[in-house]
């Protein structure tokens, strides 16, 4: 192990759990000023965290154990996810324990936590919250996975580093079949974030909601490690899609420290254009009655297959 | 000088032994405490000896014998080589957890005496290990027809209830239709020489023809054992019919013997496989899968939903199976090799986790009196060890990485991912496309395990009666922590365990597995691909970032914790019933899959007294396939009725004009 590689590999840690909730912060405000609100303050979402921290926790008279441990591995997941997913460097020692498909299922058992514990009040919308969520979830997964093909195909291989480094360092060319499955990547990643148009993260209407409804319970420090765990996702997403989609200026390990170094802000740049892009379709968009959610995700999974046979029929 | 010098006379000892302990059942029938507390103990002892013995002779070269036991003139050919030694190990491993909790289990009650249940247990054990070992079709059937018959007893154990006869003879009724096809292949299979040892169809010549129908003919019958779709129906039925240790052995143990079947016809008695054979058991496994876990999510009875779960699983193994005969046909023995491991370990891993969780229900069966999801809830808070290590279960058949089902499913997504370099150039279309429904079938098995787990054990308790539920007895918890060890175990050490299937496969495909220079905590399934996963860091650093979370949060920012009632957005006053019931779990699924399901909906009225909604959610291809062949065959029965007249004369005329027949015929 190069010392480099640890050096990457902690300083993605360190910029994951860092700047999640100031990717947050940021599509909240580009979201509010496209909606001709006045923007709340970029480091609210840091405050909410320090603020649930510093509170007693109350827990519901029947919470089982599951109920008070979820939230630990929910966040320790999300953390893993991080450090597998190149977002700066692709010299990460940690890949080697997981590929693109474990990251898949780490991201199923965050998510099987996160139902579970909803469900261990027995209360009316924990149990609503998580079964919609795992419905969003079984949609999403598949589509995921299939994006994921696409790419691993292109490299013919299934770790993530591995098809970064190949994406990046081929000539400037567009793959049809990755721009196909870069619809479908967007649209995944709206529905597994719980954002406009499958869940709306402003709201607590009984009747739509599904990521808030299964946080009912939560309070204190467990809420406040949902809610991280919760931007890290988000975060993580948009490096999946910026590996997959966007991998150029990611530090390979020949181009050494000044390689590393400049890709940081290369990724505040993405993170910039992402977060707006996204602020973007959510006000654009309408929210979806939870049973087109299905249709939504249907297609997402259709625009992924689509990029798979381009991909099998142009071999491009 | 070793008292036992072959490890198949050390097998066959054992399988005797098991016998010997069904037997001794009888000697005090009606005596709970004899046949719980030694009995029982004593065939799991047995089977963990087994499951060493095959563990130790897993390399061995292979070894026979000849018994003359049975009919004159046909003794019983044995054989032990690599692939056996896998399914014995299958058998006897899985089996010690069950025979323990078993030994809890087995309490007086309504239906079989316990001394004949345990003589009916240990027969199906026994019989599974010589479906195992026989080498040759007279020996197989036998103990095929033992297997079926002993299993169709444990399975009507309350026999008292019409709906259990009812499960028991479908069960029997497809088992023979299954049976009756592997005697026609095994038929085909002779080539003429009228030999029916094993030995005499390796060394069979068949046109490709012939090989084909032998191919087909076993599928047909080995995939009605393993339930696959369409010939499935019977176990939904017949799983949840069995008590709770049996359900466990049927599905996690029984259903591999097919497996096994179909593997030594395909790769072993047959031999050059054609590729396109592969695409049969590659289309109905994933049809099956998505199939067995579209209604597993739909179910309202625990057990139902393991069995059709099973179902699920099954799809998965038949459609590594399909995978493995189209690469190795089509010359790419490195991916052939790669889906017969996923196939192997998924059943491995499929024995361990879906006898845990029937184990499970089969605890809370016991101290609930209650299969209805609907009834239950809450139990965690009464059965914490049940509820844990179910736990351990579910999340193993959800496919979660760290834990085994994971594994098979990554191995079989890695065979899949790569199948677009098949020389077919529709195939390698359409492989992918494979991919698609697994992960579709992976994502739902997460579903279901959720809705499984979070209504048995999560939220409020939605009987009264369920405040006395008490937790499993020590017997019973041993044997479900022996099965979640094995669940961890195959999960965090793969490199181990393929090391260990090495030999199987390299004897099924006869190729050689490409080792890679990887340290042994890394698995790396095909070295020129570069993807590796390795549990046992990623289990480490889980349970390392949860700790440090832990830490940190108390060293930083501890508080108290109060104890409250649910806030649940303030509404206030709610009750267990306004919980998601197993319906309300399973409506998405059924509003997405429609098409899949007959519905019948019962919608009340808004001026109904009592007011009642139902729904029920059926089997399309019962209706369409098994109902008409029933009226068909009720039809024709009644037609040929008319030779039974009951006369005596009557019938000694058939058997002479029968004679003159025949005599006419051959002379």
């Amino acid at each position: 192990m190069k010392p480099i590689e640890i050096i990457t590999q902690v300083l993605e840690l360190i910029a994951a759990l860092a700047v999640a909730p100031l990717f947050l912060g940021w599509i909240n405000q580009c979201r509010a000023w496209l909606q001709n609100r006045r923007a709340p303050s970029l480091l609210l979402p840091y405050r909410g965290i320090r603020k649930l921290f510093h509170k007693d926790a109350v827990i519901a008279e029947r919470a089982s154990p599951l109920f008070r441990v979820a939230p630990y591995i929910v966040f320790s997941a999300m953390v893993l996810a991080a450090a597998i997913i190149p977002s700066m460097g692709t010299e990460l020692p940690f890949t080697k324990a997981a590929d693109a498909i474990a990251l898949v299922g780490l991201l199923a058992t965050a998510r099987v936590f996160l139902s579970l514990a909803a469900m261990d009040i027995g209360t009316a919308f924990g149990t609503l919250g998580a079964r919609r969520e795992m419905m969003v979830g079984f949609l999403a997964e598949p589509a995921l996975l299939m994006v994921i093909f696409v790419a691993s195909l292109i490299s013919a291989t299934t770790a993530l580093p591995a098809i970064t480094e190949n994406l990046a360092t081929q000539h400037l060319g567009i793959y049809p079949s990755l721009a196909f499955t870069a619809v479908a990547f967007t649209m995944v990643l709206l529905a597994e974030n719980a954002r406009i148009p499958i869940d709306n993260p402003a709201t607590h209407l009984e009747l739509t909601m599904i990521h808030e409804a299964m946080m009912l319970e939560y309070s204190a420090r467990h809420l406040a490690l949902m809610e991280w765990a919760a931007a890290l996702k988000l975060f993580n997403y948009a490096c999946i899609g910026f590996a997959l989609f966007i991998p150029w200026g990611v530090s390979t390990g020949e181009g050494g420290p000044g390689a590393l170094l400049a890709s940081i802000p290369l990724l505040a740049v993405k993170l910039a254009v992402a977060g707006a892009a996204l602020a973007l379709i959510e006000t654009l968009s309408a929210k979806l009655r939870v049973f087109r959610a299905p249709e939504f995700l249907a297609v997402a999974f259709l625009f992924a297959v689509l990029g798979l046979l381009v991909h099998l029929l142009l071999a491009a | 000088m070793p008292l036992i010098h072959s490890s198949l006379s050390a097998c066959l000892g054992l399988i005797a032994l098991w016998g010997l302990i069904g037997l001794a059942g009888l000697l005090r029938p009606m005596s709970v405490g004899f046949v719980g507390r030694t009995l029982f103990p004593l065939g799991a002892l047995c089977g963990a000896a087994l499951a060493l013995v095959a563990a130790v002779s897993l390399a061995a070269p292979s070894e026979q014998l000849t018994l003359t036991v049975g009919l004159p003139d046909l003794p019983m050919h044995m054989r032990r080589d690599a692939l056996t030694s896998l399914f014995i190990f299958l058998l006897g491993a899985a089996s010690a957890g069950i025979s323990v909790f078993a030994a809890g289990y087995f309490r007086r009650g309504h239906g079989t005496a316990p001394g004949l249940l345990c003589l009916q247990y240990h027969v199906f054990l026994a019989s599974m290990g010589l479906v195992l070992l026989a080498n040759d079709a007279y020996a197989f059937m036998v103990a095929w027809e033992t297997m079926a018959l002993s299993s169709y007893f444990l399975v009507t154990t309350q026999h008292g209830l019409a709906e259990i006869r009812r499960a028991g003879f479908l069960y029997l009724l497809i088992a023979h239709v299954g049976a009756i096809a592997i005697l026609l292949s095994f038929g085909v299979m002779q080539g003429g020489s009228w030999q029916f040892t094993f030995d005499a169809m390796r060394g069979a010549h068949l046109t490709p023809q012939w090989a084909a129908t032998a191919f087909l003919l076993a599928l047909f019958g080995f995939g009605a054992k393993a339930g696959l779709v369409p010939l499935h129906v019977w176990l939904p039925e017949a799983h949840p019919a069995a008590p709770s240790p049996v359900s466990a052995l049927m599905s996690g143990v029984m259903l591999k013997t097919a497996v096994y079947g179909v593997l030594r016809v395909t790769f072993d008695l047959l031999g050059h496989a054609q590729w396109w054979w592969g695409l049969v058991p590659l289309t109905f496994g994933l049809f099956s899968a998505l199939y067995g876990v579209v209604f597993a999510a739909a179910q309202t009875d625990m057990k139902r939903l393991l069995a059709y779960s099973s179902i699920e699983n099954m799809g998965i193994i038949f459609t590594g199976l399909g995978l493995a005969i189209v690469f190795l046909g089509v010359g790419m023995p490195s991916l052939g090799a790669l889906a017969l491991i996923a196939l192997l370990y998924h059943s491995l891993n499929h024995a361990f986790m879906k006898s845990l969780l029937f184990l499970g229900t089969g605890a809370v069966l016991h101290s609930t009196g209650e299969r209805n999801l609907g009834r239950l809830g809450g139990l965690i808070h009464r059965m914490p060890w049940v509820a844990w290590l179910t736990l351990i279960g579910a999340l193993a058949m959800a496919g979660l990485p760290p834990l085994n089902g994971f594994v098979s499913e990554w191995l079989l997504l890695q065979a899949f991912l790569f199948s677009n370099e098949v020389p077919q150039p529709f195939i390698n279309m359409l492989l992918p496309l494979g991919a698609a429904l697994i992960a579709l079938a992976a994502a739902l098995a997460a579903y279901v395990m959720v809705k499984f787990f979070g209504v048995i054990f999560l939220g409020q308790p939605r009987e009264a009666s369920l405040s006395h539920a008490h937790d499993a007895g020590v017997l019973e918890r041993i044997g479900l922590i022996w099965l979640a060890l094995g669940c961890f175990a195959l999960g965090l050490l793969p490199t181990q365990v393929i090391g260990a299937l090495r030999s199987v496969v390299e004897q099924l495909s006869g190729a050689e597995l490409p080792s890679a220079h990887a340290p042994w905590w890394l698995l790396v399934p095909l070295p020129e691909r570069r993807a590796s996963y390795s549990p046992l860091v990623f289990f480490l650093a889980i349970a390392a970032v949860v700790v440090v979370t832990m830490f940190a949060v108390r060293l930083f920012y501890h508080r108290r914790v109060r104890r409250a009632p649910p806030w649940d957005c303030g509404f206030g006053g709610l009750s267990a019933r306004m919980q998601d019931t197993a319906e309300g779990f399973g409506q998405p699924i059924r509003h997405i899959f429609g098409p899949f399901f007959a519905m019948k909906r019962e919608l009340p009225s808004p001026f109904d007294h009592a007011p009642r909604y139902r729904v029920t959610a059926g089997d399309r291809i019962w209706l369409a396939l098994y109902l008409p062949l029933g009226t068909l065959v009720r039809r024709v029965a009644d037609t040929v009725v008319w030779l039974q007249q009951g006369r005596i004369s009557t019938y000694l005329l058939y058997s002479f004009v029968t004679l003159v027949v025949l005599l006419a015929l051959v002379v």
